[in-house]
Parts: C-alpha cells; sequence; structure tokens
C-alpha cells in the first residue's frame, strides 16, 4: 500500500486553488535581511535595474538613507511621486497606493514591507498596501528584517531586548513567491556602521552599543537564515506536491495549543507557529471556557477584569488565525474537555502554557497541566514557559466592569445597615448569630454589585463586628483572643462566599449573553431559510442584523459590469462610501470602522464571501461607532455576515439555476419549432409546388377541368400556409410581449357573433348553435377585451372544434355565467380530450395524438399546434383562464373565462 | 389588347357583372400581385390600370379619372393613407385598400381618411370582386334608399316616413338612438362603417372614441332585429374596425 505516497484530494484542493489565485495576481518577492545595513534596499534595485529593459519598472517608495551607492542605482527609474500627509502638524511622505495602481507598471518597488503607515492612509500597514498590488496583478519587489516577522519577533525581542511595534503576518511571507536572502558577515556590517555608511556617525555610534552588538548580529543572522531555509523547505514541498514527487510522510502531525485569556497566550501561538511550521503539522487553538471552579475563579482575577480579558482573547484568537491556525472554542473542565477534544481529533501534541501561579496555589487547588498530563493519554504534552514580564499588562485596578466606585457606596451603605440592625438585635441574640447577619450583607453586596464592592464588604464587615459588637465596644482592640478566629473565620467565609456568588453571576450573564447570540443567530437562519428569494431574503437578514446591531444596514450587490446596487434595510438608510464597499469586495476583506483599512468610514463594510464568490457587500453603520470595539460584537457580526452570505449565495445559485432551466426549456422550444415549423411549411408548399408545375409543365392533354382541380389544391394549400404564418406571427408578437391589449368592453354576444360572422364561410356544413345565458343578455354584462384578439381565440377554437368533430356535425358555442366571470364555451362531437393530456393541451407545439384523430374518422389534423397555445396566451393576458373538459355533446368543450362589467349605460336616453 | 378586351366582353356577359367600361386603377408596388389582380380584373371584364408607388398613383388619378381605385397601404414612396387623404382632397373615387394583417390601426384610419372598404391580404377572387361591386353601386343605392321610402333587407323592413321598422312582419319599438344608427348603417349597406363614423353620425363629432357606447347599443339592435344574436346575418361585426350591414 502506498497510501502516503501520494497527495490526498484536499492536498490538490489546496494546490489548484493556489495555482488559481496565483493567475492573474502579481507575484511579490522579498528581500529578506537579519539586520538593517546588510544592503536589502540596494539588492533590489540592483535587480530592478537589470529587468528595466524588458519590463515596466517603476520605483513606488524606496528610502535610500542618504547611502550613495544605492542612490546611484536609482539612475533613471522611473519614481512615483510620494503621498504627502498633515499629521499632528507635521508633513509626513508615504507611498501612493492609488497612483501604483492606475500607473499599473509590471513591476513596482516599495521598499520596508514592515512599516506602519500614517494615520489617514487607506490601510493601517504596507503590507497591505503590497496585497492590493499584488492583487491587481502587480509585481512588487519588497524588504524585510527579520525582526519584523510575526512569529520570530518575540525571539528577536528576547535576543536584543528591543520590543518592535512593526509586525508582517507570515501568511504574507508565506505567499512571496521569493524570498531573497542578503546576508553579510556581521562583522563587516559593524564595518560598515563605523564607516558610517548605515547611520550617520552620532548614531551609529549608540546603535553599535545597543542592537548591534556582535552577539546580537550573529543570533539574528542564524535567525535570518534558518527563516529563510523554512521557507525554501515549503517550495520544496509545494514542488514536490505539483510535481507529485512524494516520499512516505510520517502520518500527519496534528497539533493543540490551548489559550486563555492570559497575556501570555500570544507567546503560545506563535511557539505553537513554529513548532507546526518545523513539523509541518497543522494545528489549531483552542481557548476553553472553564465552567464554575473556583480554579478557574482564579485565572481570572489574575488576569483582570472579565471585560478585558475577552477582547485580549479575541486578540489571541485572531492573532493565531492570521498565523494560520484554526480555533475552536470549548467549554466545562479545562483539562478534560482539551484531551477529550485532542483525542476525539486526533490531535498528536498538546501545546500548553506553564503556570504563573505560586506553588502553594497549585497544590491547594491542583493544576491544570497535572491534569492534562494525566488525561492526556497517547497524546505528547508540551509545556511553554509562560514567564515574560515584558508583554504582562498592568491589572486594572477596578477589575470588573460593574464595579464602579459608587457600588463601593452602596457596600458600605449595605454594611452600616447591618451593623444598626444588629445593634438592635444584640441584646436578643448571641453574637455568633450577628455573624451571620454580616455573611449575609456580604452575599446580598456580592449578587448585587460585584467581585470589588463583595472583597470590601467583607473586610468592612469584620471591622464593624470588631468595633461595634467585640469588647471593648467602640475600638478596634479586642479583649479576647478567641474573636481572632472569629474574625478570621468570618473574613474567609465571606471572601469565598463573595468571590462564588460574583462567579456565579457571571457566569449566568455570560450564558445569558450566549443564549441571546445562539437566539439571535437561530432567529436569522430561520428567516434566512423561509425564503429562496433573493430581494427577500436580503431584507429579511437587513432587517434582522439592523435589529440586532441597532444599526442602519445595507447590502451592496455588484454584477458583472462592475455596476453597485444597494439593496437598503429598514429604516433611514445610511450613506454608502462606494470606494470602501469596492475595496471590501475586491480584496475580500471587511473594510471601515473599526478595521484598519479606511477606518475613517462610518460604517464596517463586510464582504459577504459564499464558497465560490463574492455575493456583496455588507455595510453596517451602528448607532454607536464603538459598539463595534466589543469583540463579542464583532464576532457575532462576523457570524452573521456569513451566515447571510451563505444563504444569498444558494438564493443566487437556485436562481442562476432556474436561469439555466429556462435556457434549456427554451432551447428545446426552438428545436421544436424548427422541426414543427419546417415540416408544416413544407408539406403545403409541396403541395402547391407540385400542382403548378402539373400546370406549367403539364402537356397538351391536360384539361381545364384538371387545371382548375390542381389551382383548387394551390388555393387550398396556401391558404393553410397563411393560417400557418399567420399563427408564428402571432405567437412571435404575444410572446415578446409588442402585443398592447386595447381592451374595450363588448357584450358577450358579440365576441360570440363577430367570430361566427368572420369564420361563416368555413363553418359551412355544419350546424351551429348558440346559447347565451339570459341573465347576462337581460342585464347587458360586458366583457372587457380586445376584439380583434378575442376574435382570433373564438376562431381558432371553432377551427379545432371543425378539425375534430364529424363532418356535419353539431358545435355548441355558449356563454353563461360562473362566480362572477363569463364563461365562453365551444363544444364538440369529437373524441374529446384525454384527461392525461387536458394540461399539455395549450403548450406550444402540442398536437392531439394521431389515435384520437384516427378516431374521428378524419386525416390526421393539420396545422402547427399552435392555435390553442395563442388562444392560453391571450386569455392569459386578459387575465382569464382557459381550459377543456368532457362536453354534454360527447365531444370535448373547450372554455375560457372572462371577469364581467355590467354596463353603465342607460340604454333609453 | 384585342383578346382582353373580347375576354372581358365574354366574362360581363358570363358574369352579368355589369363591369360595363368601369376602369380600374390598381396602386400596388409588388409585381406579383398587380398580375394576379390585371388578370381577375380583365377575365370579369373591368378595365386595369397600374401604378407602382403613391406619387405615380395620384397624376393616375388625376390624369384618367378611374371609376374604381385599389390602393396598397405599405407603398414605397408615400404612405397609402397620405395618398388615401390627397385623393379625398379632390375626387370621389371609390377607394379600396389593401393591408397585410395586423394593420388595424391603419386600415381605420384610412377608413375614417375617406377610403371605401379594404381588403386583408391574402384575399380570394370572390372577395375581392364582392367588394368592388359594392363600392361601385355606392353612389346608386344610395340615391336608391333615400328615394325609396321603405326598405326590405330579409326580415326586416324600414319605414323611413312612418319611422316604423318591423321584424318578421312585426312592429319593433326602437329608441331614437338605436333608429338613427339602423339609419346610420342602411345609408351604405354592405359597406364597413368605422366607430368613428357611426359615432359621428348618430351621437355627434363630441362622441368619438367612445366606441363602447355604439357597441351597446348595436347589441340592443341585434336583440331586436336578429334572429339569434350571437350569430347575426345582418348586423355584422368587424372586430377592431366598425359594423356593416349585409343586406343579402
Amino acid at each position: 500500500m502506498n497510501t502516503f505516497e501520494r497527495p490526498a484530494p484536499q492536498e490538490f484542493l489546496a494546490l489548484l486553488k493556489e495555482e488559481e489565485a496565483q493567475r492573474g495576481r502579481g507575484r511579490l518577492k522579498i528581500f529578506f535581511g537579519f539586520s538593517a545595513g546588510v544592503g536589502k534596499t540596494y539588492a533590489m534595485l540592483n535587480a530592478a535595474a537589470k529587468l528595466k529593459e524588458s519590463q515596466d519598472v517603476v520605483i513606488g517608495f524606496v528610502e535610500t538613507h542618504g547611502r550613495k551607492e544605492t542612490t546611484e542605482l536609482l539612475g533613471d527609474l522611473e519614481i512615483l511621486p510620494r503621498r504627502r500627509i498633515e499629521y499632528r502638524g507635521t508633513w509626513q511622505e508615504e507611498f501612493d497606493i492609488d497612483l501604483a495602481l492606475k500607473r499599473k507598471p509590471s513591476l513596482i518597488l516599495v521598499d520596508e514591507l514592515a512599516h506602519t503607515n500614517v494615520q489617514g492612509s487607506r490601510h493601517a500597514k504596507r503590507w497591505q498596501d503590497i496585497q492590493e498590488l499584488i492583487e491587481a496583478g502587480i509585481d512588487v519587489y519588497t524588504t524585510l528584517n527579520v525582526q519584523h516577522v510575526e512569529s520570530l519577533h518575540d525571539l528577536v525581542a528576547r535576543i536584543t531586548g528591543v520590543l518592535v511595534q512593526e509586525r508582517v503576518p507570515d501568511s504574507v511571507i508565506e505567499n512571496a513567491l521569493e524570498i531573497e536572502l542578503i546576508d553579510l558577515p556581521p562583522d563587516e556590517l559593524i564595518q560598515r556602521l563605523k564607516e558610517g555608511k548605515v547611520y550617520v556617525a552620532a548614531q551609529a555610534l549608540s546603535a553599535l552599543e545597543n542592537f548591534f552588538r556582535k552577539g546580537n548580529l550573529i543570533a539574528l543572522r542564524e535567525l535570518a537564515l534558518r527563516y529563510t531555509a523554512q521557507h525554501v523547505d515549503m517550495q520544496m514541498m509545494r514542488y514536490r506536491k505539483s510535481h507529485m514527487i512524494t516520499t512516505a510522510y510520517p502520518v500527519a502531525e496534528r497539533l493543540l495549543v490551548c489559550v486563555s485569556a492570559s497575556p501570555l497566550s500570544v507567546r503560545l501561538v506563535r511557539a505553537g507557529k513554529r513548532m507546526a511550521d518545523a513539523l509541518k503539522a497543522r494545528w489549531t487553538v483552542a481557548y476553553v471556557q472553564p465552567s464554575q471552579t473556583f480554579q478557574s475563579l482564579k485565572n481570572s482575577t489574575e488576569t483582570g477584569g472579565e471585560e478585558q480579558g475577552r477582547s485580549r482573547l479575541f486578540a489571541t484568537l485572531s492573532l493565531a488565525e492570521s498565523l494560520g491556525a484554526d480555533t475552536v472554542e470549548l467549554s466545562g473542565d479545562v483539562a478534560r474537555s482539551l484531551t477529550d477534544f485532542a483525542r476525539y481529533n486526533n490531535f498528536t501534541k498538546i501545546i500548553i502554557g506553564k503556570s504563573s501561579r505560586p506553588r502553594w496555589q497549585e497544590i491547594l487547588n491542583g493544576s491544570v497541566i497535572d491534569e492534562v498530563v494525566r488525561l492526556s493519554g497517547p497524546v505528547d504534552v508540551y509545556v511553554i514557559s509562560g514567564d515574560n514580564g515584558e508583554d504582562i499588562e498592568p491589572k486594572p485596578f477596578f477589575a470588573s466592569k460593574r464595579s464602579r466606585p459608587g457600588n463601593y457606596f452602596y457596600a458600605v451603605l449595605v454594611v452600616t445597615f447591618t451593623s444598626f440592625v444588629a445593634a438592635c438585635l444584640r441584646d436578643h441574640f448571641e453574637l455568633s448569630n450577628l455573624v451571620m447577619a454580616y455573611i449575609l450583607a456580604v452575599v446580598v453586596v456580592a449578587v448585587n454589585f460585584g467581585r470589588g464592592p463583595s472583597i470590601f464588604a467583607s473586610v468592612l464587615s469584620v471591622a464593624c463586628f470588631d468595633f461595634f459588637f467585640v469588647p471593648p465596644f467602640l475600638t478596634f482592640a479586642v479583649s479576647d483572643t478567641q474573636y481572632l478566629v472569629t474574625f478570621a473565620v468570618m473574613l474567609v467565609i465571606a471572601l469565598v462566599i463573595s468571590t462564588l456568588t460574583s462567579r456565579v453571576r457571571m457566569q449566568a450573564d455570560w450564558a445569558l449573553q450566549k443564549e441571546r447570540r445562539t437566539a439571535a443567530l437561530y432567529e436569522l437562519s430561520r428567516s434566512l431559510s423561509s425564503t429562496i428569494n433573493f430581494e427577500d431574503l436580503v431584507k429579511a437578514g437587513l432587517k434582522h442584523i439592523g435589529e440586532l446591531f441597532y444599526s442602519q444596514v445595507a447590502l451592496v450587490v455588484y454584477d458583472e459590469s462592475g455596476t453597485a446596487s444597494v439593496i437598503a434595510g429598514v429604516g433611514k438608510g445610511l450613506q454608502i462610501d462606494g470606494g470602501v464597499a469596492v475595496w471590501a469586495y475586491r480584496n475580500k476583506q471587511p473594510a471601515g470602522l473599526g478595521t484598519s483599512t479606511l477606518p475613517g468610514a462610518r460604517a464596517r463594510y463586510l464582504p459577504l464571501t459564499g464558497f465560490a464568490r463574492v455575493v456583496g457587500v455588507l455595510a453596517v453603520e451602528p448607532a454607536n461607532s464603538k459598539s463595534f470595539n466589543e469583540p463579542e460584537q464583532l464576532h457575532l457580526l462576523e457570524t452573521c455576515a456569513a451566515q447571510m452570505a451563505i444563504a444569498c449565495e444558494r438564493a443566487l445559485l437556485s436562481l442562476e439555476n432556474e436561469q439555466n432551466r429556462v435556457i434549456v426549456k427554451s432551447e428545446q422550444l426552438r428545436n421544436s419549432l424548427l422541426s414543427s415549423v419546417s415540416h408544416d411549411l413544407r408539406t403545403p408548399l409541396a403541395t402547391i409546388a407540385g400542382a403548378a408545375s402539373g400546370i406549367v409543365e403539364g402537356s397538351e392533354n391536360l384539361t381545364v377541368e384538371d387545371c382548375r382541380k390542381l389551382a383548387g389544391e394551390i388555393f387550398e394549400q396556401s391558404a393553410r400556409l397563411n393560417k400557418l404564418v399567420g399563427n408564428l406571427l402571432d405567437m412571435t408578437r404575444l410572446q415578446d410581449g409588442s402585443i398592447v391589449l386595447h381592451k374595450q368592453l363588448f357584450p358577450v354576444e358579440e365576441v360570440i357573433g363577430s367570430a361566427l360572422s368572420a369564420y361563416s364561410r368555413e363553418l359551412d356544413g355544419f350546424t351551429i348553435e348558440t346559447s347565451i345565458e339570459s341573465s347576462l343578455l337581460e342585464s347587458c354584462f360586458m366583457v372587457a377585451v380586445d376584439g380583434s384578439l378575442i376574435q382570433q381565440v373564438m376562431i381558432n377554437l371553432l377551427e379545432n372544434a371543425l378539425k375534430y368533430g364529424p363532418d356535419g356535425g353539431l358545435i355548441r358555442v355558449s356563454v353563461f355565467s360562473q362566480s362572477g366571470q363569463a364563461v365562453f364555451a365551444v363544444d364538440d362531437q369529437g373524441p374529446g380530450v384525454p384527461n392525461e393530456i387536458r394540461k399539455n393541451i395549450f403548450d406550444k407545439f402540442y398536437r392531439g395524438q394521431s389515435s384520437a384523430c384516427e378516431g374521428s374518422g378524419k386525416k390526421m389534423a393539420q396545422g402547427a399546434g399552435l392555435g390553442l397555445s395563442i388562444c392560453a396566451a391571450i386569455i392569459e393576458a386578459h387575465g382569464g383562464q382557459i381550459w377543456v373538459e368532457d362536453s354534454a355533446l360527447g365531444g370535448a368543450s373547450f372554455r375560457f373565462s372572462l371577469p364581467v362589467f355590467q354596463s353603465d349605460l342607460s340604454l333609453n336616453s | 389588347m384585342e383578346e382582353s378586351t373580347l375576354r372581358g366582353a365574354k366574362a360581363q356577359s358570363n358574369l352579368g357583372a355589369g363591369a360595363g367600361n368601369i376602369a380600374v386603377l390598381v396602386i400596388e408596388d409588388e409585381a406579383p400581385i398587380r398580375r394576379f389582380l390585371k388578370m381577375t380584373l380583365n377575365d370579369h371584364g373591368y378595365g386595369y390600370k397600374e401604378a407602382l408607388n403613391g406619387r405615380d398613383g395620384l397624376s393616375e388619378v388625376a390624369a384618367s379619372s378611374p371609376s374604381l381605385v385599389i390602393l396598397d397601404l405599405g407603398l414605397p414612396d408615400i404612405d397609402g393613407l397620405e395618398v388615401t387623404r390627397s385623393i379625398r382632397d379632390w375626387s370621389d373615387v371609390p377607394i379600396i385598400v389593401l393591408s397585410a394583417r395586423g394593420q388595424e390601426k391603419d386600415k381605420v384610419e384610412a377608413l375614417d381618411a375617406g377610403a371605401d372598404d379594404y381588403l386583408t391580404k391574402p384575399f380570394g377572387v370572390g372577395e375581392l370582386l364582392a367588394r368592388i361591386r359594392v363600392a361601385i353601386r355606392r353612389d346608386g343605392r344610395q340615391a336608391a334608399a333615400s328615394e325609396s321610402s321603405v326598405v326590405q333587407i330579409g326580415a326586416m323592413r324600414l319605414d323611413h316616413v312612418k319611422r316604423q321598422v318591423f321584424f318578421q312582419e312585426s312592429e319593433v319599438h326602437l329608441t331614437p338612438i338605436e333608429f338613427k344608427l339602423l339609419c346610420a348603417l342602411l345609408k351604405y349597406p354592405d359597406r364597413v362603417l368605422t366607430h368613428n363614423h357611426l359615432l359621428k353620425e348618430v351621437w355627434g363629432q363630441a362622441y368619438q372614441g367612445e366606441s363602447h357606447y355604439l357597441r351597446v347599443y348595436m347589441a340592443q339592435l341585434r336583440r331586436k332585429l336578429e334572429r339569434d344574436p350571437a350569430n347575426p346575418t345582418l348586423l355584422i361585426t368587424e372586430p377592431g374596425i366598425g359594423y356593416r350591414l349585409r343586406s343579402s
């Protein structure tokens, strides 16, 4: 078995997608170095200079730092003007992306991939600019230093002691087609620095002492070399995959990184990324929402406020996603749910952070790590150190949002009240019972005012108890040392109760919020699934999202030509910023309010990305522009958008399906039209041509009588042709809607009469019977019809009756009223219409079955089977109905109904 | 030439059409139709002249003053409707217009502009000859109708002087408007009369376009003067155009 030697189907798919994406996109080449001054820009310009003969090369933004050799290299390359942006009083020069996109060279040089743009630019980061250039099909050369790589930056910080703020996500670098390492031995770099080739002399000196120490440089160089090697390795893998050179890989490793709301979790994520890359493993970052245990409570105290913790958690998970991990949220007991998840999903390794809690706490509460190790079974557990001071943010003094200063005041109030009540009761109760009253007070505070105030109340209670009730009274002094035990126990009980109670409360809030979120999503999905019509669906979705987020919402939809059309939600509607919407649509990324792209917009623009395409862009303008700062809300909004995208895509697909079906059907129709018409045209034409040539080429023996017979044949067939052509013309005009109904009021008998008199010659030999319900006649009911079209209907029905009825038979034409409508009927004595074809008989080119015709003893009926479908089209255009049923005469009864009006004309005027 | 007159004479005696030396001018651009008309007309003893377009047609009408004009509505140069109007400016010659199907509006306009009758292509010889006969005897019948005070058509009899109408020998009471409508139809028997023509004649100029009035009164008339109002033999509807009183 060589199952391992072939890439799995999903790998193929990924490869295909990659190639697909590569097509039409620009290519990115990164000149990668371990430090400033190694000559990245120089190398980049050198490479560009070689290409300028064969390609349209433009310099988008290059910083020469006044270095002579570099400046010389700029040579005669075209340099795009920079954009000047005023920021806090000074003018800053930035790369002008709009200009670059407009100029659209084949290759553009943009220095410093990690650069952070000045506020007011389109994107917060330069790598976003560059990605947009690539999306637009422009090749880009850029430079990058190793300390700016997201997954390496903390390592670098540990080596150099300098924490860089400008970081580039690994995915950007991984997607680069090429990485060229610009290397220089550290000694040479230091030499260059000393010569002032990198920085001006004064700067150089301080730089030498700090960053450019030789030890640092060697470490950085190694990091850069290794990173490049990894990238090369990845390319190698890709090459192998695409060329199907596969050797047996070990069974795929899967990594599970467990994070918490702790600020240290980002380090875990980065470590996970490095490890996953090294193992070429898929990795998942899991967060466990702890169940209500004392232990998790402790965690939450450590990590600061609930609110802040959650937003940090969200940031951690976003980082993980940007580094290419899947993320999951679990709940329950941390260790158990983690190990269960790992086992059921075939993870091979778990990465978990080393606890920074004191030893005694671990002994007291047990350690999560121990628990995980105990439960992990076959899964390896890696514990990563978590001691890194610089990442830890200061703990906020007020942990919870609810712990406002006012709440402390209430805590004081409650304790004071309790003291008052206790003072009243002290003569009747033991002191121990008064302690209970204080504990009750602490519970009340904990339930109503949160953790901080309840802890405060605990301390205050002990103090009051001591002050007022423990002898000597009104001092904090204690005469009986036993009371110290009372105080201690009382304080501990109060603290435990207060933390537990407030924890329960937070859990309840959390559950409530989760419940609301689930309910909202459920509602949304229900309203989205209730309809398949795109317009209705969008309206329902927008209404829902608008209500959920107290926002003005709209959907911008783009057609093939890129023209935008806006479907507004309920409410006043919002001002769509077309530019932002288009950006979000093209780049498939959220933009506007609260994002790093064009954050100045008033609304947030979310692309609705389905499986195969971007359906449109959802614009959401919240009533309060700060409401999107909450990760909770954002997550919910994104989930809603995803649901809506899928629903919209489903609707669009079904619409397209329908259209395709119609196309297929009309194609079938066209074919049957062609065959039918060519047959029906040729038959009479053949007869005419034959008869005419008989006369023209006839011999002397041809008598006048013979000629007359032949001419008669010609006459008959030409009449048939005329009828057919007329029908075809009518059908075409009815179908393309060029027939405008000239409705006028007609008395019902005139509808019949005009047709009978126009068709009287053909009806010769048949017995025609008319009957009109007397009530219709007496009160002079009228129908609003187009006279000539309705005459056409009647004639077609009469013709049908002639065709199928026996010669000289009875044809009855009648009108009667039925539930407010006038029903016209043409009855014949023919074979009738079998039940099973009654529905199809009004379809185009449907012809009565030949057996039915034989039954009538007549030759096969002629005509292209258009007569009845024309009738149906005309009657439908009049808002009536047409059908066929059995006739009392034994044959078929074709009937149509039309709305009636009573004439308001006074007839005797 | 000699032959054609001979044949014409023969046809005349055979059919008793009384065509005499009636000259028919055909204004038509389609050669096959002209040929067919020429053959048929000559066969039935009518004189034949032709014009290939509207301008030639107009000068031919002026030059040769034909007894009847057969005019195609779809001419290459001038609209047939315009030709009709121009002729009507200075001549009362009967005009029969030829039209293709689906040109109801043109037909009505031509009739309103003064054309006497219409034929829809394709048409048979019988139909053509019937229309020609009706158009040509127009003047004579009109005179007769106004001269004789009593007109009998089928089972219907009208006494102009006594203003009485009989159907199957029993008197029928007509309202004044019904009577006026019947008289308007009787004035041009067998000719199609447009809605607007009849409305103007009976109600006056102000009622143009109110054709449902006409239809209601026509329905009343039919109930009084037809054996089967749903299958009329006297008062015939020409859908989209008007009415015709059939005299035979």
